[in-house]
Protein backbone atom coordinates (compact mmCIF):
# COMPACT_ATOMS: atom_id res chain seq x y z
CA UNK A 1 0.00 0.00 0.00
CA UNK A 2 2.99 2.23 0.39
CA UNK A 3 4.37 3.60 -2.07
CA UNK A 4 1.89 2.50 -4.11
CA UNK A 5 0.87 4.91 -7.24
CA UNK A 6 -3.03 5.59 -6.33
CA UNK A 7 -4.77 4.27 -9.50
CA UNK A 8 -7.77 6.50 -10.01
CA UNK A 9 -8.96 4.19 -12.90
CA UNK A 10 -8.92 1.05 -11.35
CA UNK A 11 -11.87 -1.08 -13.01
CA UNK A 12 -13.11 -3.03 -9.50
CA UNK A 13 -13.70 -0.28 -7.49
CA UNK A 14 -15.23 1.48 -10.44
CA UNK A 15 -17.68 -1.57 -10.48
CA UNK A 16 -18.04 -0.95 -7.14
CA UNK A 17 -19.54 2.96 -7.21
CA UNK A 18 -21.37 2.34 -10.00
CA UNK A 19 -23.37 -0.33 -8.21
CA UNK A 20 -23.40 2.02 -5.25
CA UNK A 21 -24.54 4.72 -7.34
CA UNK A 22 -27.48 2.57 -8.52
CA UNK A 23 -28.74 1.70 -5.43
CA UNK A 24 -28.29 4.75 -3.86
CA UNK A 25 -29.97 7.33 -6.69
CA UNK A 26 -33.21 8.81 -6.21
CA UNK A 27 -36.32 7.79 -7.07
CA UNK A 28 -37.11 11.09 -9.05
CA UNK A 29 -35.22 12.52 -11.98
CA UNK A 30 -31.61 14.06 -10.99
CA UNK A 31 -30.06 16.46 -13.73
CA UNK A 32 -26.43 17.27 -12.45
CA UNK A 33 -24.01 19.62 -14.17
CA UNK A 34 -20.69 20.61 -14.76
CA UNK A 35 -18.64 23.16 -16.24
CA UNK A 36 -15.37 21.94 -17.33
CA UNK A 37 -13.99 20.28 -20.64
CA UNK A 38 -11.87 17.65 -19.24
CA UNK A 39 -14.76 16.35 -17.24
CA UNK A 40 -17.13 16.24 -20.02
CA UNK A 41 -13.82 14.57 -21.98
CA UNK A 42 -13.45 11.70 -19.08
CA UNK A 43 -17.14 11.49 -18.81
CA UNK A 44 -17.58 10.45 -22.30
CA UNK A 45 -14.21 8.97 -23.01
CA UNK A 46 -14.83 6.33 -20.46
CA UNK A 47 -18.66 5.88 -21.11
CA UNK A 48 -19.32 6.48 -17.54
CA UNK A 49 -23.29 8.10 -18.58
CA UNK A 50 -23.64 4.27 -19.27
CA UNK A 51 -22.89 3.00 -16.46
CA UNK A 52 -24.98 5.73 -14.53
CA UNK A 53 -29.42 4.94 -14.29
CA UNK A 54 -31.41 6.57 -16.93
CA UNK A 55 -32.77 8.84 -14.41
CA UNK A 56 -29.64 10.63 -13.51
CA UNK A 57 -28.86 12.98 -16.34
CA UNK A 58 -25.07 14.85 -16.58
CA UNK A 59 -25.10 17.43 -18.64
CA UNK A 60 -21.71 20.34 -19.57
CA UNK A 61 -21.66 23.52 -18.86
CA UNK A 62 -19.82 26.62 -20.49
CA UNK A 63 -16.33 24.90 -19.14
CA UNK A 64 -14.60 25.66 -22.54
CA UNK A 65 -12.54 28.50 -22.45
CA UNK A 66 -12.00 28.62 -26.28
CA UNK A 67 -15.82 28.61 -27.03
CA UNK A 68 -17.01 31.40 -25.11
CA UNK A 69 -14.37 33.97 -26.47
CA UNK A 70 -16.87 35.59 -28.57
CA UNK A 71 -16.62 35.98 -31.95
CA UNK A 72 -15.75 40.13 -31.64
CA UNK A 73 -12.85 39.18 -29.64
CA UNK A 74 -11.65 36.58 -32.50
CA UNK A 75 -12.46 39.93 -35.02
CA UNK A 76 -10.17 41.85 -32.80
CA UNK A 77 -7.04 39.67 -32.98
CA UNK A 78 -7.75 39.35 -36.66
CA UNK A 79 -7.83 43.46 -37.33
CA UNK A 80 -4.49 43.08 -35.56
CA UNK A 81 -3.24 40.35 -37.90
CA UNK A 82 -4.34 42.10 -40.68
CA UNK A 83 -2.53 45.14 -39.10
CA UNK A 84 0.87 43.36 -39.37
CA UNK A 85 0.85 42.52 -35.83
CA UNK A 86 1.93 39.09 -34.72
CA UNK A 87 -0.98 37.03 -32.80
CA UNK A 88 0.17 34.17 -30.44
CA UNK A 89 -2.19 32.38 -28.60
CA UNK A 90 -3.11 28.88 -27.58
CA UNK A 91 -3.63 26.12 -30.37
CA UNK A 92 -7.34 25.69 -30.32
CA UNK A 93 -7.66 29.81 -30.91
CA UNK A 94 -6.52 29.00 -34.49
CA UNK A 95 -9.64 27.05 -35.58
CA UNK A 96 -11.98 28.75 -33.62
CA UNK A 97 -14.04 30.94 -36.60
CA UNK A 98 -15.57 34.60 -35.71
CA UNK A 99 -17.89 36.63 -37.51
CA UNK A 100 -16.39 35.70 -40.80
CA UNK A 101 -12.82 33.90 -40.49
CA UNK A 102 -10.55 32.18 -38.55
CA UNK A 103 -7.08 33.49 -37.12
CA UNK A 104 -5.60 30.33 -38.95
CA UNK A 105 -7.46 32.24 -42.48
CA UNK A 106 -5.10 35.30 -41.85
CA UNK A 107 -2.48 33.73 -42.71
CA UNK A 108 -3.12 32.71 -45.92
CA UNK A 109 -3.62 36.69 -46.15
CA UNK A 110 -0.15 37.14 -45.07
CA UNK A 111 -1.01 37.31 -41.40
CA UNK A 112 1.61 36.16 -38.95
CA UNK A 113 -0.49 33.58 -36.24
CA UNK A 114 2.02 31.37 -34.05
CA UNK A 115 0.96 29.10 -31.85
CA UNK A 116 2.50 28.87 -27.81
CA UNK A 117 2.11 26.34 -25.19
CA UNK A 118 2.64 28.63 -22.91
CA UNK A 119 2.68 32.80 -22.37
CA UNK A 120 5.93 32.66 -21.29
CA UNK A 121 6.87 31.59 -24.90
CA UNK A 122 5.01 34.41 -25.97
CA UNK A 123 7.38 36.49 -23.86
CA UNK A 124 10.55 34.71 -25.23
CA UNK A 125 9.47 35.20 -29.24
CA UNK A 126 9.07 38.83 -28.60
CA UNK A 127 12.28 39.25 -26.79
CA UNK A 128 13.69 37.66 -29.47
CA UNK A 129 12.08 39.06 -32.04
CA UNK A 130 12.68 43.12 -31.10
CA UNK A 131 11.72 44.18 -34.75
CA UNK A 132 8.57 42.52 -34.85
CA UNK A 133 5.29 43.60 -32.88
CA UNK A 134 3.57 41.21 -30.96
CA UNK A 135 -0.16 40.31 -29.24
CA UNK A 136 -0.52 37.47 -26.68
CA UNK A 137 -4.24 36.49 -26.91
CA UNK A 138 -4.77 35.52 -23.49
CA UNK A 139 -7.80 32.75 -22.91
CA UNK A 140 -8.71 30.51 -20.12
CA UNK A 141 -10.22 30.28 -16.85
CA UNK A 142 -8.84 30.96 -13.34
CA UNK A 143 -6.42 27.86 -14.17
CA UNK A 144 -5.08 29.71 -16.69
CA UNK A 145 -5.01 33.80 -15.83
CA UNK A 146 -2.22 33.19 -13.17
CA UNK A 147 0.40 32.75 -15.93
CA UNK A 148 -0.92 35.53 -17.55
CA UNK A 149 -0.47 37.56 -14.48
CA UNK A 150 2.99 36.42 -14.13
CA UNK A 151 4.15 37.46 -16.97
CA UNK A 152 3.00 41.17 -16.85
CA UNK A 153 4.12 41.76 -13.34
CA UNK A 154 7.51 40.07 -14.60
CA UNK A 155 7.70 43.46 -16.53
CA UNK A 156 7.21 42.10 -20.49
CA UNK A 157 9.41 43.52 -23.58
CA UNK A 158 8.20 46.71 -25.07
CA UNK A 159 6.77 45.01 -28.00
CA UNK A 160 4.76 42.24 -26.15
CA UNK A 161 1.17 43.50 -25.68
CA UNK A 162 -2.51 41.43 -24.34
CA UNK A 163 -5.67 40.72 -25.74
CA UNK A 164 -6.95 39.44 -22.45
CA UNK A 165 -10.21 37.11 -22.43
CA UNK A 166 -10.13 35.10 -19.49
CA UNK A 167 -12.98 34.62 -17.88
CA UNK A 168 -14.33 33.10 -14.40
CA UNK A 169 -16.38 30.22 -13.50
CA UNK A 170 -18.67 30.31 -10.36
CA UNK A 171 -20.14 33.61 -12.20
CA UNK A 172 -21.24 31.20 -14.96
CA UNK A 173 -22.55 28.69 -12.49
CA UNK A 174 -24.81 31.92 -10.77
CA UNK A 175 -26.10 32.56 -14.56
CA UNK A 176 -27.01 28.69 -14.99
CA UNK A 177 -28.61 28.99 -11.75
CA UNK A 178 -30.85 31.75 -12.73
CA UNK A 179 -32.19 29.85 -16.01
CA UNK A 180 -34.75 28.76 -13.74
CA UNK A 181 -35.89 25.72 -16.83
CA UNK A 182 -32.21 24.17 -16.72
CA UNK A 183 -33.83 22.20 -13.08
CA UNK A 184 -30.55 21.50 -12.43
CA UNK A 185 -29.72 19.47 -9.10
CA UNK A 186 -26.73 19.77 -8.27
CA UNK A 187 -23.17 20.73 -9.63
CA UNK A 188 -19.53 18.87 -10.57
CA UNK A 189 -17.17 22.63 -9.94
CA UNK A 190 -14.43 22.04 -11.90
CA UNK A 191 -10.83 20.34 -10.59
CA UNK A 192 -8.14 22.75 -11.72
CA UNK A 193 -9.73 25.91 -11.58
CA UNK A 194 -10.95 24.61 -7.82
CA UNK A 195 -7.06 24.25 -7.56
CA UNK A 196 -6.55 28.05 -7.90
CA UNK A 197 -9.31 29.43 -6.56
CA UNK A 198 -9.93 26.71 -3.15
CA UNK A 199 -13.84 25.69 -2.22
CA UNK A 200 -15.15 29.21 -0.55
CA UNK A 201 -16.03 30.79 -4.00
CA UNK A 202 -18.40 27.81 -3.91
CA UNK A 203 -20.03 28.07 -0.54
CA UNK A 204 -22.63 30.49 -1.91
CA UNK A 205 -23.89 27.33 -3.95
CA UNK A 206 -24.35 25.25 -1.00
CA UNK A 207 -25.65 28.29 1.59
CA UNK A 208 -27.89 30.75 -0.31
CA UNK A 209 -28.78 28.59 -3.72
CA UNK A 210 -29.23 25.25 -1.59
CA UNK A 211 -27.26 23.65 -4.71
CA UNK A 212 -25.16 19.95 -4.14
CA UNK A 213 -22.43 20.84 -5.27
CA UNK A 214 -19.04 18.20 -5.19
CA UNK A 215 -15.27 19.64 -6.49
CA UNK A 216 -14.07 16.47 -8.25
CA UNK A 217 -10.85 15.75 -10.29
CA UNK A 218 -10.42 14.27 -13.52
CA UNK A 219 -9.68 11.03 -13.23
CA UNK A 220 -13.23 8.40 -13.75
CA UNK A 221 -13.17 7.43 -10.72
CA UNK A 222 -13.21 10.61 -9.46
CA UNK A 223 -16.03 11.40 -11.41
CA UNK A 224 -18.26 8.55 -10.21
CA UNK A 225 -17.01 9.34 -6.63
CA UNK A 226 -18.17 13.30 -7.29
CA UNK A 227 -21.57 11.59 -8.75
CA UNK A 228 -22.12 9.08 -5.77
CA UNK A 229 -21.52 11.88 -3.10
CA UNK A 230 -23.85 14.53 -4.96
CA UNK A 231 -26.66 11.64 -5.00
CA UNK A 232 -26.51 10.99 -1.76
CA UNK A 233 -26.66 14.88 -0.82
CA UNK A 234 -30.08 15.03 -3.11
CA UNK A 235 -31.78 11.57 -1.49
CA UNK A 236 -31.13 13.12 2.02
CA UNK A 237 -32.19 16.34 0.76
CA UNK A 238 -29.24 18.21 1.53
CA UNK A 239 -26.66 20.85 -0.05
CA UNK A 240 -23.56 20.88 0.91
CA UNK A 241 -20.17 22.00 -0.51
CA UNK A 242 -17.77 18.81 -0.76
CA UNK A 243 -14.50 18.17 -1.92
CA UNK A 244 -13.72 14.76 -3.75
CA UNK A 245 -10.17 16.14 -5.31
CA UNK A 246 -8.35 16.46 -2.10
CA UNK A 247 -5.22 15.84 -3.54
CA UNK A 248 -5.16 19.12 -5.40
CA UNK A 249 -8.02 21.44 -3.98
CA UNK A 250 -7.54 23.08 -0.39
CA UNK A 251 -10.53 25.23 1.39
CA UNK A 252 -7.87 28.14 0.47
CA UNK A 253 -6.75 27.38 -3.16
CA UNK A 254 -3.49 28.13 -4.35
CA UNK A 255 -3.36 31.84 -2.96
CA UNK A 256 0.22 32.73 -4.08
CA UNK A 257 -1.56 32.45 -7.84
CA UNK A 258 -5.00 34.17 -6.61
CA UNK A 259 -2.70 37.43 -5.36
CA UNK A 260 -1.03 37.27 -8.72
CA UNK A 261 -4.60 37.85 -10.29
CA UNK A 262 -5.38 40.13 -8.18
CA UNK A 263 -2.15 42.19 -8.31
CA UNK A 264 -3.38 42.44 -12.14
CA UNK A 265 -6.74 42.35 -13.09
CA UNK A 266 -10.05 43.61 -12.00
CA UNK A 267 -13.20 41.69 -12.57
CA UNK A 268 -15.79 43.22 -14.80
CA UNK A 269 -18.93 41.57 -16.38
CA UNK A 270 -18.64 40.70 -20.09
CA UNK A 271 -19.97 38.64 -22.79
CA UNK A 272 -19.43 34.95 -23.18
CA UNK A 273 -20.21 33.80 -26.67
CA UNK A 274 -23.45 32.30 -27.08
CA UNK A 275 -24.32 32.92 -23.54
CA UNK A 276 -24.44 36.69 -23.45
CA UNK A 277 -23.50 39.14 -20.60
CA UNK A 278 -22.35 37.36 -17.43
CA UNK A 279 -22.22 39.60 -14.52
CA UNK A 280 -18.59 39.71 -13.11
CA UNK A 281 -17.25 37.18 -14.98
CA UNK A 282 -14.44 38.36 -17.05
CA UNK A 283 -10.67 39.90 -16.23
CA UNK A 284 -9.37 43.49 -17.42
CA UNK A 285 -5.92 44.89 -17.06
CA UNK A 286 -5.96 47.64 -13.53
CA UNK A 287 -5.35 51.09 -14.49
CA UNK A 288 -1.27 50.42 -14.08
CA UNK A 289 -0.70 48.06 -16.48
CA UNK A 290 -2.85 49.15 -19.39
CA UNK A 291 0.52 50.25 -21.24
CA UNK A 292 0.48 46.27 -21.88
CA UNK A 293 -3.36 46.27 -23.17
CA UNK A 294 -3.18 45.65 -26.69
CA UNK A 295 -7.06 47.55 -26.91
CA UNK A 296 -5.42 50.37 -25.47
CA UNK A 297 -2.11 49.93 -27.68
CA UNK A 298 -3.61 49.82 -31.07
CA UNK A 299 -7.12 51.28 -31.76
CA UNK A 300 -8.88 48.00 -32.96
CA UNK A 301 -12.08 48.14 -35.35
CA UNK A 302 -14.04 45.78 -35.95
CA UNK A 303 -17.38 45.39 -37.67
CA UNK A 304 -20.47 44.36 -35.59
CA UNK A 305 -20.00 40.43 -35.04
CA UNK A 306 -21.61 37.42 -34.95
CA UNK A 307 -21.25 34.69 -32.39
CA UNK A 308 -23.00 31.78 -34.11
CA UNK A 309 -23.10 30.87 -38.09
CA UNK A 310 -26.79 30.23 -39.45
CA UNK A 311 -27.70 26.26 -38.02
CA UNK A 312 -25.32 26.29 -35.14
CA UNK A 313 -26.55 25.65 -32.03
CA UNK A 314 -23.42 26.33 -29.60
CA UNK A 315 -25.27 28.41 -27.68
CA UNK A 316 -27.75 25.18 -26.45
CA UNK A 317 -24.79 22.79 -25.97
CA UNK A 318 -22.79 25.66 -23.78
CA UNK A 319 -25.30 25.01 -21.42
CA UNK A 320 -26.25 21.73 -21.50
CA UNK A 321 -29.70 22.63 -22.93
CA UNK A 322 -29.00 19.95 -26.05
CA UNK A 323 -26.30 17.26 -26.57
CA UNK A 324 -24.64 17.83 -30.03
CA UNK A 325 -26.17 15.04 -31.85
CA UNK A 326 -30.04 16.91 -31.08
CA UNK A 327 -27.66 19.61 -33.61
CA UNK A 328 -28.93 19.41 -37.23
CA UNK A 329 -25.64 20.28 -38.06
CA UNK A 330 -23.94 17.84 -35.73
CA UNK A 331 -22.10 15.17 -37.96
CA UNK A 332 -23.12 16.22 -40.97
CA UNK A 333 -21.77 19.85 -42.21
CA UNK A 334 -20.48 20.44 -38.76
CA UNK A 335 -16.88 17.68 -37.94
CA UNK A 336 -13.65 18.38 -36.37
CA UNK A 337 -12.39 18.58 -39.87
CA UNK A 338 -14.74 21.69 -40.92
CA UNK A 339 -16.43 22.97 -37.96
CA UNK A 340 -18.90 24.96 -37.82
CA UNK A 341 -18.92 26.56 -34.38
CA UNK A 342 -16.57 27.14 -31.33
CA UNK A 343 -17.53 23.11 -29.37
CA UNK A 344 -16.32 21.50 -32.77
CA UNK A 345 -12.93 22.99 -32.71
CA UNK A 346 -11.99 23.06 -29.32
CA UNK A 347 -10.74 20.07 -27.37
CA UNK A 348 -13.04 21.19 -24.51
CA UNK A 349 -15.73 21.62 -26.34
CA UNK A 350 -18.80 19.29 -25.93
CA UNK A 351 -19.64 18.44 -29.78
CA UNK A 352 -15.87 17.76 -30.37
CA UNK A 353 -15.36 15.08 -27.57
CA UNK A 354 -18.39 13.63 -28.09
CA UNK A 355 -17.57 13.50 -31.66
CA UNK A 356 -14.16 12.02 -30.86
CA UNK A 357 -15.41 9.09 -28.97
CA UNK A 358 -18.51 8.57 -30.36
CA UNK A 359 -18.45 10.05 -33.96
CA UNK A 360 -21.58 10.45 -35.64
CA UNK A 361 -23.87 7.98 -33.84
CA UNK A 362 -27.09 9.13 -32.33
CA UNK A 363 -28.65 8.57 -28.75
CA UNK B 1 -25.73 -6.50 -18.97
CA UNK B 2 -23.54 -4.38 -15.90
CA UNK B 3 -20.61 -6.57 -16.27
CA UNK B 4 -20.46 -6.39 -20.37
CA UNK B 5 -20.18 -2.37 -20.04
CA UNK B 6 -17.68 -2.44 -17.37
CA UNK B 7 -15.59 -5.21 -18.94
CA UNK B 8 -16.28 -2.98 -22.16
CA UNK B 9 -14.81 0.15 -20.12
CA UNK B 10 -11.78 -1.73 -18.38
CA UNK B 11 -11.12 -2.98 -22.09
CA UNK B 12 -11.70 0.68 -23.70
CA UNK B 13 -9.85 2.13 -20.54
CA UNK B 14 -6.63 0.06 -21.59
CA UNK B 15 -6.68 0.76 -25.59
CA UNK B 16 -7.87 4.56 -24.99
CA UNK B 17 -4.85 4.72 -22.39
CA UNK B 18 -2.49 3.65 -24.49
CA UNK B 19 -3.21 5.57 -27.21
CA UNK B 20 -3.92 8.57 -24.57
CA UNK B 21 -0.67 8.17 -23.20
CA UNK B 22 1.57 7.76 -26.46
CA UNK B 23 -0.33 10.81 -28.01
CA UNK B 24 0.10 12.93 -25.02
CA UNK B 25 3.87 12.52 -25.03
CA UNK B 26 3.86 12.79 -28.16
CA UNK B 27 2.42 16.47 -28.12
CA UNK B 28 4.47 16.94 -24.90
CA UNK B 29 7.65 16.17 -27.43
CA UNK B 30 6.53 17.82 -29.87
CA UNK B 31 6.24 20.99 -28.05
CA UNK B 32 2.29 21.54 -29.23
CA UNK B 33 0.45 20.18 -26.09
CA UNK B 34 -2.91 21.77 -25.85
CA UNK B 35 -3.55 24.10 -22.68
CA UNK B 36 -6.70 22.58 -21.14
CA UNK B 37 -4.92 19.67 -19.21
CA UNK B 38 -3.20 20.24 -16.20
CA UNK B 39 -0.90 17.11 -16.07
CA UNK B 40 0.96 15.66 -13.09
CA UNK B 41 4.90 15.64 -13.13
CA UNK B 42 7.67 14.52 -10.76
CA UNK B 43 10.12 17.04 -9.60
CA UNK B 44 12.92 16.31 -10.88
CA UNK B 45 15.64 19.45 -10.22
CA UNK B 46 14.95 23.29 -9.25
CA UNK B 47 16.68 26.05 -10.73
CA UNK B 48 15.70 29.21 -8.87
CA UNK B 49 12.08 29.84 -10.91
CA UNK B 50 12.27 26.80 -12.66
CA UNK B 51 12.08 23.25 -12.52
CA UNK B 52 13.09 20.21 -14.71
CA UNK B 53 9.64 17.79 -14.18
CA UNK B 54 9.20 14.29 -15.42
CA UNK B 55 6.06 13.50 -16.91
CA UNK B 56 6.88 9.58 -17.40
CA UNK B 57 8.23 7.98 -20.11
CA UNK B 58 11.32 10.34 -20.46
CA UNK B 59 9.47 13.32 -21.30
CA UNK B 60 11.01 15.77 -19.07
CA UNK B 61 10.36 19.64 -19.18
CA UNK B 62 10.92 22.83 -17.67
CA UNK B 63 7.83 24.27 -15.51
CA UNK B 64 7.64 27.18 -14.14
CA UNK B 65 7.37 27.00 -10.36
CA UNK B 66 6.91 30.58 -9.00
CA UNK B 67 3.11 29.74 -8.20
CA UNK B 68 4.36 26.61 -5.70
CA UNK B 69 6.52 25.66 -2.82
CA UNK B 70 7.65 22.56 -3.90
CA UNK B 71 10.58 20.35 -3.54
CA UNK B 72 12.51 17.99 -5.28
CA UNK B 73 10.71 14.42 -5.78
CA UNK B 74 7.26 16.29 -4.99
CA UNK B 75 5.05 15.56 -7.65
CA UNK B 76 3.39 18.81 -9.47
CA UNK B 77 0.44 19.87 -11.76
CA UNK B 78 1.60 21.66 -14.43
CA UNK B 79 -0.52 23.76 -16.82
CA UNK B 80 0.60 25.72 -19.60
CA UNK B 81 4.28 25.47 -18.50
CA UNK B 82 3.51 26.32 -14.63
CA UNK B 83 3.35 23.94 -11.78
CA UNK B 84 -0.31 25.19 -10.18
CA UNK B 85 -0.29 22.63 -7.56
CA UNK B 86 1.88 20.43 -5.21
CA UNK B 87 -0.06 16.95 -5.43
CA UNK B 88 -0.53 15.33 -1.81
CA UNK B 89 0.37 11.63 -2.63
CA UNK B 90 -1.20 10.96 1.02
CA UNK B 91 -4.34 12.50 0.16
CA UNK B 92 -4.72 10.68 -3.25
CA UNK B 93 -4.30 7.26 -1.11
CA UNK B 94 -6.54 7.92 1.61
CA UNK B 95 -9.41 8.98 -0.37
CA UNK B 96 -8.82 5.66 -2.91
CA UNK B 97 -8.94 3.78 0.61
CA UNK B 98 -11.63 5.68 2.29
CA UNK B 99 -14.17 4.55 -0.90
CA UNK B 100 -12.72 1.02 -0.87
CA UNK B 101 -13.85 0.49 2.86
CA UNK B 102 -17.28 2.42 2.27
CA UNK B 103 -17.95 0.16 -0.61
CA UNK B 104 -16.34 -3.18 1.18
CA UNK B 105 -19.36 -1.73 4.03
CA UNK B 106 -22.11 -1.29 1.86
CA UNK B 107 -24.47 -4.63 2.27
CA UNK B 108 -24.08 -6.48 -1.02
CA UNK B 109 -28.00 -5.68 -1.51
CA UNK B 110 -28.92 -2.40 -1.20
Amino acid sequence: MEGETPNFRDPILAKRVAEQIQSIAPPFSVKICHVCGTHEDTITRFGLRSLLPERVDVIAGPGCPVCVVPSAEIDEALFLAQKGVTIVTFGDMLRVPGSTMALQDARASGGDVRIVYSPRDAVKMAKQEQGKDFVFFAIGFETTAPATALEILNGPPKNLSFLISHRLIPPVMELLLGLGDLHIDGFIAPGHVSTIIGMRPYEIFATAYRMPTVIAGFEPLDVLFAVSMLLKQIREREARLENEYTRSVTWGGNTKAQGLIWKVFDVVSGPWRGIGRVPNSTLKLKEEFLDYDARKRYEIKTEPSRDLLPGCSCHLVLIGRIRPPECKLYGKVCTPASPRGPCMVSSEGTCRIWYKYNGKRKF
Amino acid sequence: MQETRLIAFHLKDLAWEWLETDLCKWFLHMGKMEMCLAIPAEVKEINGDTARVDFGGGVLRDVNISLVDVQVGEYVLVHVGYAIQVIDRKAAQETLQLWREILQAEPSSL
